[in-house]
């Protein structure tokens, strides 16, 4: 076993456009429950969306990439409109059941036979990320150490870090502002706030149709890192990933997503790979490599249980700011 | 008060010990499994139940494998493959006799994935009807199937109301108790090799302990520090996650049948086929429901567990032992749970990933009935079966979960409360 190799790998991941993707999916996340305490289970639809509008834009419909930005914004926004206004009137579980069960919708969609012609059935679409990778201005990759990258991971990973820092920056900016202030007086108390003459139920569309296009800018992170879009890698393993982050992190704070995913990420891939080495040098003789990626699901639950249980701020959060007691 | 803890945990520990040791032996037989030949394999019959012998059936695989075999005189074909991978199985219509049709044509070819299981591929044969009363059969035998379907939504659906309306918790991981038991089911019957019956009974008991196991060892402790219910929703889910994965670990990944009573022919009423497995197990569900019922109307602690969901403060006060009946409701939504996932299996195979997948419409059906009642729930839960059943008579059978949620959101927008429900329980 080489721990050099596992902590380069695992590190590679931690800083990766993994962990990108996954912590603007937690910022979204953090947006809906940690400043306004909407609990959206659905965020892996907001980065199918996202994904889909690239892939079907280019590939099917022959447009532009850009365009396919352009109409994934569009999308996500139109689903956050859809989720919300059935729901954000009422408690707050039935905003869980409805986002989760809308995720798994979208993709038995995308994933459908009936649509195959369109978004390209389970295997997906491929071929449309080249516009984007044109624009590569870096000719060689990365070895920094035991990181290593390829021209087009880094050029990937920046872009990815920069719109990491754009969403960090909105979401710094907005929380600071009068309407962010709303927000978390909606979390506290709903109905002081509504005292107040704020129209809660317009504050809260505009907290999930927010979060929810960060979340797509997942999306196109995603997809484009992939250079495939493939229905399954949408399913609700991602929102439970994102969530995970989250709390991990810390809800409620600017760079809470942020360090939870980098962490979060660095300690799924040490895990992994290092039961995977342990498996082949015949130290653990009672698993099967395959059956390690079944341990680390496993290992997520019960962190996910025991993080809520025992530390629900995570690691930079303020337990006092939480909603965790709104019924 | 300190025994009994110490007793609970006693009796946890055993629970955690029996599971250790059952894992390995149960990975161990699925390994040994696998090593014998991989057959895809079926039976032809008619919907009345005579074999059709001497079809052609046909596998082939990308990798450029060809094999065919023809059913014998009691219908059954077998085609052994080399490997794992994907197949397609095609059964050629010319060889079938001619007052004889595939029920469903775009079934054929089927494209299947065999992982480490041999696995049993279904071509549903008939006699071919007319266009207008094929219609009005199907939608009868699509009704029926619905009302079946939506007792296995209910059966659940039921627990999880009962659960919400005494705990307040919206409880992610009820789906993955409907696994459980229709899993404990399946080690008690191919493994062990107990009758089918007995199997079953045995596996409600066994979720019955579950229930209350992780009752007394999670959720009751979770109360007495105080969590807040947002806090367990996300504990329930963190629990779910775990659960599903311990399965697919110890289980493996693909869909097994029960070693009794999986391939039955139906039986004809009117234009329903139906088979007796279903009959029975429907009645059976039929009368859980109404013992339930029974249980919420008459029994002291089922009225005391009403009165909970109405004021919990108030029933406390009153001398109502809140925690007591708690576990009670626990033992009894796992119990059902346990149930729906049994009657789900003995017509599709148990999976791992099933209870999950059911869970969205198990929500969607107490959503539309009124969270946290159980009547609703069951009411509920039977319209969301009927509808998604029914709506493939217009939509592709894929996506008739769409249905499902449609109707979820619809009520949502016009009656939030859900038919059954209050209107002051969830704003």
């Amino acid at each position: 076993m080489d721990w050099n190799i596992i902590f380069g790998q695992a590190l590679t991941q931690g800083f990766g456009v993994q962990a990108v993707i996954f912590a603007l999916a937690a910022i979204g996340l953090n947006v809906h429950f940690g400043y306004t305490g909407l609990l959206n289970f659905g965020q892996a639809g907001f980065l199918a969306i996202g994904a889909y509008a690239l892939g079907v834009t280019v590939a099917t419909f022959g447009q532009s990439l850009w365009l396919g930005v352009i109409y994934g914004l569009i999308g996500s926004v139109i689903f956050a409109l859809l989720l919300g206004v059935p729901t954000l009137r009422l408690r707050a579980d039935y905003l869980a059941i409805v986002t989760i069960a809308s995720s798994e919708i979208i993709r038995l969609i995308v994933r459908s036979v009936t649509y195959r012609e369109t978004f390209g059935g389970s295997d997906g679409i491929n071929g449309f990320a080249s516009e984007f990778y044109e624009l590569n201005p870096f000719s060689s990759g990365l070895a920094l150490g035991p990181v290593v990258l390829s021209a087009n991971d880094l050029w990937i990973t920046v872009v990815g870090w920069a719109l990491v820092a754009v969403a960090l920056l909105l979401v710094f900016l907005a929380m600071r502002s009068p309407w962010g202030r709303v927000l978390k007086g909606i979390r506290e108390d709903e109905d002081a706030v509504r005292s107040l003459g704020k129209n809660v139920f317009a504050y809260k569309i505009q907290a999930l149709v927010f979060g929810g296009v960060i979340g797509t800018l997942g999306g196109f992170v995603f997809a484009l890192s992939n250079q495939s879009v493939q229905p399954d890698n949408y399913a609700t393993t991602i929102t439970f990933f994102a969530w995970a982050v989250l709390i991990l992190g810390g809800a409620a704070r600017v760079f809470g997503p942020v360090l939870g995913s980098v962490i979060f990420w660095f300690l799924l891939i040490f895990v992994n790979i290092a039961l995977v080495e342990m498996v082949r040098a015949g130290y653990i003789t009672f698993l099967t490599s395959t059956q390690v990626g079944q341990i680390r699901f496993i290992l997520l639950g019960l962190s996910l249980m025991l993080l809520m249980i025992y530390r629900p701020q995570g690691i930079l959060g303020d337990r006092k700011e939480l909603a965790l007691d709104a019924r | 008060m300190v025994i009994g803890t110490r007793a609970r945990r006693a009796v946890l520990l055993v629970i955690a010990a029996l599971v250790a040791l059952l894992g390995p032996a149960v990975t161990g037989l699925s390994a040994a499994h696998a090593a014998d030949d991989l057959v895809v394999q079926g039976v032809l019959v008619q919907a009345d139940g005579t074999p059709v012998p001497g079809v052609l059936v046909s596998v082939t695989s990308e990798g450029g494998f060809s094999s065919s075999g023809s059913s014998d005189a009691d219908g059954n074909w077998a085609v052994v493959v080399p490997e794992s991978g994907a197949y397609t199985v095609f059964l050629d219509t010319t060889t079938l006799p001619e007052d004889v049709g595939l029920r469903d044509e775009e079934r054929n070819p089927l494209t299947i994935n065999l992982l480490t299981s041999s696995r049993t591929v279904q071509f549903p044969l008939g006699e071919e009807v007319d266009g207008g009363s094929q219609f009005f059969g199907r939608a009868m035998q699509l009704f029926v199937d619905g009302l079946a379907f939506g007792l296995v939504i209910a059966l659940a659906g039921v627990g999880l109301s009962l659960i919400f309306g005494t705990t307040g918790l919206t409880n992610f991981a009820h789906g993955d108790l409907i696994t459980f038991g229709a899993l404990a089911t399946l080690v008690l019957n191919n493994t062990v090799g107990l009758p089918f019956l007995v199997a079953a009974a045995l596996a409600l008991v066994v979720a019955a302990a579950f229930g209350w196991a992780q009752d007394a060892g999670l959720w009751r402790p979770l109360r007495r520090r105080g969590t807040g219910l947002i806090a367990m929703l996300v504990v329930s889910i963190g629990f779910g996650i775990f659960l599903r994965y311990t399965y697919l670990l110890v289980f493996g990944g693909s869909t097994v049948q029960f070693a009794d009573y999986s391939g039955q022919a139906g039986l004809e009423v009117g234009p329903v086929l139906i088979t007796p497995k279903s009959i029975i197990a429907s009645a059976v569900s039929v009368v859980a429901l109404l013992a339930t019922i029974l249980w919420l109307q008459r029994s002291r602690k089922g009225k005391a567990s009403r009165a909970i969901s109405d004021n919990p403060a108030l029933a406390s006060a009153s001398g109502i032992d809140v925690e007591q009946v708690i576990s009670r409701v626990w033992i009894i939504g796992a119990t059902l749970a346990g149930l729906s996932g049994i009657v789900f299996s003995l017509n599709n195979g148990v999976n791992w990933l099933q209870g999950f997948q059911l869970l969205l419409l198990v929500f969607a059906g107490v959503v539309v009935g009124g969270l946290g009642t159980a009547y609703g729930a069951l009411l509920g839960s039977l319209i969301v079966g009927v509808l998604i059943q029914m709506s493939t008579l217009f939509i592709p059978p894929e996506l008739k979960n769409l249905g499902a949620l449609v109707v979820l959101i619809g009520i949502l927008l016009v009656r939030p409360q859900g038919i059954l429900g209050r209107a002051d329980r969830i704003g």
